[in-house]
């Protein structure tokens, strides 16, 4: 498995396949071909969709839903399910937010400014927690994964609007004389003209795509997403697996929180509100299986690349919300049972 | 190899079966297998596990229908679509796994699909007043409105009958009913079953049990890797004949290897107690104490709940003992995890290859090279060459007939996923190997070849312990053969044994 940016070329088949016809090919490489499609169409119906900047803009939306989207994928391919990322990404956002602000310390009498960095760092460890709580229920209290990460969904996103009692963070900026800015560079600033945003998502999935395609830890998760009682008696550590991949998503939804604040420079305790259903769509139409094993980074990538330029597209052309919501369902529905069709006929060996 | 049988049905058949075969995907469950049903009579199925008999009881039940041939009611062809409409016909089975919802009640269990209804609902009373006479009849003591879940094992088999019994049948299937039961229980369901007899039931018997089914039938078919080996009345034959033609005679599944010492002692299990998983209070295992030396291949020959998985799960650190120890070359291994007695080198072949053996999901060579994955990972990544190369070597070693290695695992046959799952154990050089019923669900030929394969690595130093209720098994290739009942060692035996003795040690043939 190779992870490719999406402006790259995808191959949509396997050396190994023997037998491809067009169907196959069309099947296999369906996300892909979902992407063209939706380029081709917005471009014919608006002059202002094919322009670079567009894309730029758009692929600096889809970085927050990627992020998301590859987190979720790390989960899904170990058979669970993660619904707190939306909330994770809000507490983060205002997490960070908190600390931009200044941490009073009453007893010393001072306020501690910490550097952008640190921020950062403390940042991606609270999102790191949430996981490795929501990782422990579901691996070592053997909590379903889908009601373990719906009360911390309920949590966290409760813990953000008492942290700033319902309103939003909005001086982000920090300033020079406290040391601390440079938060806005996450969202604003560009790196030969790409959005840093994007260059994190694209960061995040190459080490992901390696650490899945080549590393132990890979292994030892699609074979757990697989089959757990197989992986476990060939020795692979299961329960450590399932709590690494919570974690894991924790600190991508982290991540999205700290670039979606920083491209917002504010941070609001109902940003990312439903996020976790968008990630959910991105690995499904990726051609992830929900049940586990079955499933790639580039195929999330695109997946998350066919929401996101979708989604502005019908922005762009003038369609309502409302019917952006039907589409993006509808495409939703239609990724399921192509999934269905693709894994449908196999395994029925009893 | 067979006796005659007749094409055209005579009259006195209920049930025919034509040419009856079954595949999933390239494993052959059926090959076309004929045998008449007579009215009134009890025809027992003898086979050994994977022999097919589950899956004709299925097809004849309409559970799942048959790929090719032909099934004849009353001299008329029959298709089921479903088992209902082959319980409207008449027929009726218990199955050997208990099909009823624990939450239930009897009552509710016994009359699920089929209630009684009246104008305003469901008619309670009158199912509770006919599930006391099913009961009754019985003679077991059991109020209709108790939860099944509540039931023990054996009282649960009582309601299953109860419910088979409660339609009316023609045709009864009986598939394993006296497993869970205990001598007095037999004794009354073999009285009702010469009741139903007598008023016309056609019953169909299937037992491990050889002696308890030959008390009670009137004729026997014998089933061996999907054909019919042999068909007799019960007045033709006996206990030797079953055996014969259940394990077959002609194919040698390999002998013991010879012509060398054995080694140190490799594994040591001392008193060693492992409680009931499901929480009742007593052990599956119960101070057991085993030596096993390099080179030496055992067997383990028990009954389905002798304590034989557990044993093999507890030794392989998947389940927790309750006392004793197990040292594997001088180390005490009671307390590692599964990855590290694989690193160890112990390693266990799990009995259910499609529940515990294999990831569905990857493909065959990526299945080899699962237990080994720190074999190739250098720092922190994999190397492709150096798993390949593993991949290959495995392929080869187990001789798994694959069309590549990135071929998906459930496009090989039941034999040749088995290959894989031992060959990734093997894959992590072990020293010792546990192997849970490696023989079960694979044909004649691939059984031999597995055998071929633990006395090769055995020659090599490999102490090989593996488990089988196939009493032609233990004969084959183990050096010694351990009988375990009731989670103790029942007797110890040496190839030479005879198969009646070792049945006799695992209380096989003496059901009363």
């Amino acid at each position: 498995m190779s992870v490719s940016s999406p402006t790259m070329t995808i191959q949509p088949m396997e050396k190994h396949r023997t037998k491809l016809n067009f169907a196959r090919i069309l099947l296999e490489g369906r996300a892909f071909f979902a992407l063209v499609a939706i380029i081709i169409s917005f471009s014919l119906l608006s002059p202002n969709y094919f322009t670079v900047n567009n894309f730029l803009i758009m692929s600096s939306h889809v970085a927050i839903f990627g992020l998301l989207a590859i987190g979720m994928l790390m989960v899904i391919l170990n058979g669970g399910i993660d619904l707190s990322v939306g909330s994770t990404l809000g507490l983060c956002g205002v997490f960070a937010g908190f600390l931009m602000q200044g941490v009073e310390s009453e007893t010393l009498g001072v306020i501690f400014y910490p550097p952008v960095w640190a921020v950062v760092l403390l940042t991606c460890a609270l999102g790191a927690f949430i996981g490795t709580i929501n990782g422990v229920l579901i691996a070592c209290f053997r909590v379903p994964a889908f009601v373990a990460t719906l009360g911390t969904l309920y949590v966290a996103r409760g813990v953000a609007l008492l942290m700033t009692n319902g309103l939003t963070y909005n001086k982000l900026a920090g300033a020079t004389e406290l040391g601390n800015t440079g938060f806005d560079w996450l969202g604003f600033n560009r790196l030969g003209g790409i959005p840093i945003g994007v260059i994190i998502l694209l960061t995040v999935a190459i080490i992901t795509g390696l650490v899945l395609s080549r590393s132990a830890f890979g292994r030892w998760l699609y074979a757990s997403g697989g089959n757990a009682r197989a992986a476990d008696l060939s020795g692979v550590p299961t329960m450590k697996v399932q709590i690494s991949v919570y974690i894991i998503s924790g600190i991508c939804a982290a991540i999205a929180g700290l670039v979606l604040s920083s491209q917002l420079t504010s941070a609001g305790p109902t940003a990312g509100t439903t996020y976790e259903l968008t990630a959910i769509a991105a690995v499904v139409i990726g051609g992830a299986a929900l049940t586990g094993g079955r499933g790639t980074v580039k195929g999330t990538l695109l997946g998350a690349f066919v929401i996101g330029y979708l989604s502005d597209g019908l922005v762009i052309i003038g369609v309502s919300a409302y019917w952006q919501t039907v589409f993006t369902g509808a495409v939703i529905v239609l990724a399921v049972l192509l999934n269905s069709l693709q894994y449908g006929g196999r395994n029925k060996r009893t | 190899m067979n006796t005659a049988i007749n094409i055209n049905v005579e009259p006195e058949v209920v049930l025919a079966a034509r040419n009856i075969a079954k595949s999933y995907g390239n494993t052959h469950a059926l090959k076309g297998v004929n045998f008449d049903i007579y009215r009134g009579s009890v025809t027992t199925l003898f086979g050994e596990n994977g022999a097919g008999k589950s899956t004709l009881m299925k097809i004849l039940s309409g559970v799942i229908s048959p790929t090719s041939g032909k099934i004849i009611l009353d001299g008329q062809p029959i298709n089921f679509a479903s088992p209902s409409e082959s319980r409207d016909l008449g027929i009726s089975i218990i199955h050997q796994e208990l099909s009823l919802a624990p939450n239930l009640s009897v009552r509710d269990n016994i009359f699920m699909g089929r209630e009684i209804m009246t104008a305003t609902g469901v008619n309670f009373s009158e199912e509770e007043r006919q599930t006391r006479e099913l009961m009754k009849e019985l003679e077991e003591d059991i109020d209709p409105l108790t939860p099944v879940e509540d039931l023990r094992l054996g009282q649960q088999q009582i309601v299953e009958i109860a419910r088979a019994l409660s339609v009316n049948a023609r045709i009864l299937i009986m598939d394993e009913p006296t497993s869970a039961l205990s001598a007095s229980e037999v004794e009354v369901l073999f009285k009702i079953i010469r009741d139903l007899t007598s008023r016309g039931v056609s019953i169909v018997y299937i037992s491990h049990h050889l002696e308890e089914a030959l008390q009670i039938t009137d004729h026997a078919v014998v089933l061996r890797d999907g054909t019919m080996t042999a068909y007799a009345e019960r007045q033709d034959i006996d206990l030797e004949w079953i055996v014969r033609h259940m394990v077959g005679e002609g194919f040698d599944l390999g002998s013991p290897p010879a012509g060398y010492d054995f080694g140190k002692t490799s594994l040591s299990i001392k008193s060693l107690c492992i409680p009931d998983q499901s929480g009742n209070d007593f052990n599956v295992v119960d101070e057991l104490s085993l030596d096993v030396r390099e080179g030496e291949v055992v067997c383990l020959y028990g009954l389905m709940g002798s304590g034989r998985t557990e044993l093999m799960e507890c030794i392989a650190g998947r389940l927790k003992p309750s006392c004793g120890t197990i040292v594997l070359h001088e180390h005490d291994i009671s307390k590692l995890t599964i990855a590290q007695r694989i690193d160890a080198g112990l390693v266990l072949v799990p009995e259910d290859r499609q529940r515990d053996g294999l990831v569905q999901t990857m493909s065959v060579g990526k299945n080899l090279s699962l237990a080994s994955i720190s074999a190739f990972t250098s720092k922190l990544l994999t190397s492709t060459k150096a798993e390949q190369s593993l991949i290959d070597r495995m392929i080869k070693d187990v001789t798994v007939k694959t069309a590549s290695d990135t071929a998906e695992i459930g496009s090989l046959s039941g034999g040749n996923q088995q290959k894989v799952v031992i060959g990734k154990m093997l894959a992590t050089n072990p020293k010792v190997i546990l192997l849970d019923e490696p023989s079960r669900g694979i044909d004649i030929g691939a059984k031999a070849e597995v055998f071929k394969l633990l006395a090769e690595r055995a020659r090599a130093g490999l102490s090989v312990i593996y488990s089988t209720s196939e009493v032609g098994e233990c004969l084959s290739i183990a050096h010694r053969i351990i009988v375990l009942s009731k989670g103790r060692i029942a007797g110890e035996f040496n190839s030479s044994a005879s198969k009646e003795a070792i049945m006799a040690a695992s209380g096989e043939s003496v059901a009363h």
